[in-house]
């Protein structure tokens, strides 16, 4: 991932399946692909097209869950291959495994990234992601989704949310 | 349903099924504050707090299904099961009260069920432990949300601080069956796949009493304490009427998806 731009990997390789799965949009948010979230947790190839995949959700009940393995299914059938998909609980899914491209793109997108999560718990600076100032306040810990808290700049007065590390 | 044989196998099915019916019966109560909590953001909140609790009750009920090994699904335990056959706790079926009474009851109960799930995150059960890691992580934010709210409403202003008071007192007598050991989860707890009820009393009053003190309510002095909610499925009134509603569609039109 990250690299071959310009080459795509060749069909029926564990590279083109990630390289599939970099194209499909969390429903939710969907600057972020189901890569960049880190849902998949393991991708292997059983035959020729056939394709044995490990979802993990978010969050025991978000309601994405299905609608990501659907388009997932989905995404996988429509580039041939024949794709099972199984629910992973453990280790359960942290906000540590977004990725760095993942991180980016929610900022741009208007979403405060997750802090790491060792500092789950104490108060910490949240940047704004409109102006980058720290001087922000939480206004409440549950947002429009489970994963995300809201919070409101104090210098650009912009409500914003924040993804929550968990 | 859960048949009584003195097998380790039953007394793992009622203690997951007991664990799914707290997490469903808690989360129907507070999604019933959508669309009437004091204000949008609480709102969200609640609808947030209510599906977590519900994810994590359709996980546990997962496998009770598969521990049953009837053919059961997660709808089947949750949708057509009887008030007396539910094995939750007295203290999540309790109505909602004022908002002060709901964040006082998710505080209690959930201080206790965050350092349950700690306890199953460790079970020897593989299954057990990975429902019960993911929702420790989950279950902390409402921890958080509901200890905040205590203070801001007890410490904000001499009604707020009534009404958390009177919560308190609607709820305490039904804390006690939180620690009771089961006679028949005897061999679980021996085994190590879950907690003993009783060694996490002294841990959960003594966070309690830390808090009441911070936000300046006293204790309560109530003793009575009916227990044979979870263990006998002897339920307070309350339950069958949040059934009614929750099961209604189910048992109007059986089998009926979307």
């Amino acid at each position: 991932m990250g690299e071959g731009m310009d080459v795509a990997p060749e069909f029926g390789t564990e590279d083109h399946v990630w390289h599939v799965l970099e194209g499909v949009p969390d429903p939710e948010v969907p600057a972020l692909s189901v890569v960049d979230l880190g849902v998949i947790r393991n991708v292997e190839m059983t035959g020729d097209s056939t394709v044995k995949l490990g979802v993990t959700p978010t969050y025991s009940g978000c309601p994405a869950t299905s609608l990501i393995t659907a388009a997932i299914e989905l995404a996988l059938k429509d580039a041939g291959y024949q794709p099972e998909t199984e629910t992973v609980l453990s280790p359960p899914w942290t906000s540590d495994w977004m990725s760095e491209e993942g991180r980016r793109k929610l900022k741009e997108y208007g979403i405060a990234p997750p802090s790491p999560c060792g500092t789950r718990g104490a108060e910490m600076a949240i940047a704004c992601p409109q102006c980058g100032s720290t001087k922000t306040k939480l206004v409440s810990e549950f947002g429009s989704t489970a994963c995300k808290a809201l919070f409101k700049c104090e210098d650009c007065l912009e409500p914003f949310e924040y993804f929550k590390c968990i | 349903m859960a048949t009584k044989e003195n097998t380790p196998n039953a007394a793992l099915l009622d203690y997951v099924l007991g664990v799914a019916d707290d997490s469903l019966v808690l989360g129907q109560r507070v999604s019933e504050w959508l669309g009437h909590a004091p204000a949008m953001e609480l709102d969200i909140a609640c609808s947030n707090l209510a599906l977590d609790l519900i994810g994590q009750a359709q996980l546990y009920y997962e496998y009770a299904a598969e521990l049953d090994g009837q053919g059961k699904d997660a709808d089947d335990l949750a949708y057509h099961r009887d008030a007396h056959e539910f094995r939750n706790h007295l203290l999540v079926e309790q109505t909602n009260g004022d908002f002060g009474k709901t964040v006082m009851r998710h505080y209690l109960f959930t201080l206790f069920s965050k350092m349950r799930a700690e306890g199953l995150a460790k079970s020897s059960d593989e299954k057990v432990a990975a429902i019960a890691l993911k929702s420790v992580r989950e279950l902390e934010y409402h921890l958080r949300f509901s200890s905040d709210w205590l203070r801001r409403l007890a410490l904000g202003t001499d009604e707020g601080n009534r009404r958390v008071k009177e919560g308190l007192e609607d709820l305490w007598a039904f804390t006690f069956e939180m620690f009771k050991d089961v006679e028949a989860e005897e061999s679980l707890y021996e085994a190590g796949v879950v907690p003993r009820p009783s060694s996490l009393k002294d841990a959960w009053n003594e966070q309690v009493a830390a808090l009441l003190e911070e936000i300046a309510v006293a204790p309560s002095a109530r003793k009575a304490a009916p227990t044979k909610g979870r263990v006998a499925g002897h339920h307070t009134e309350h339950l069958g009427h949040l059934l009614a509603e929750l099961q209604f569609l189910q048992r109007a039109y059986p089998g009926l998806s979307w």
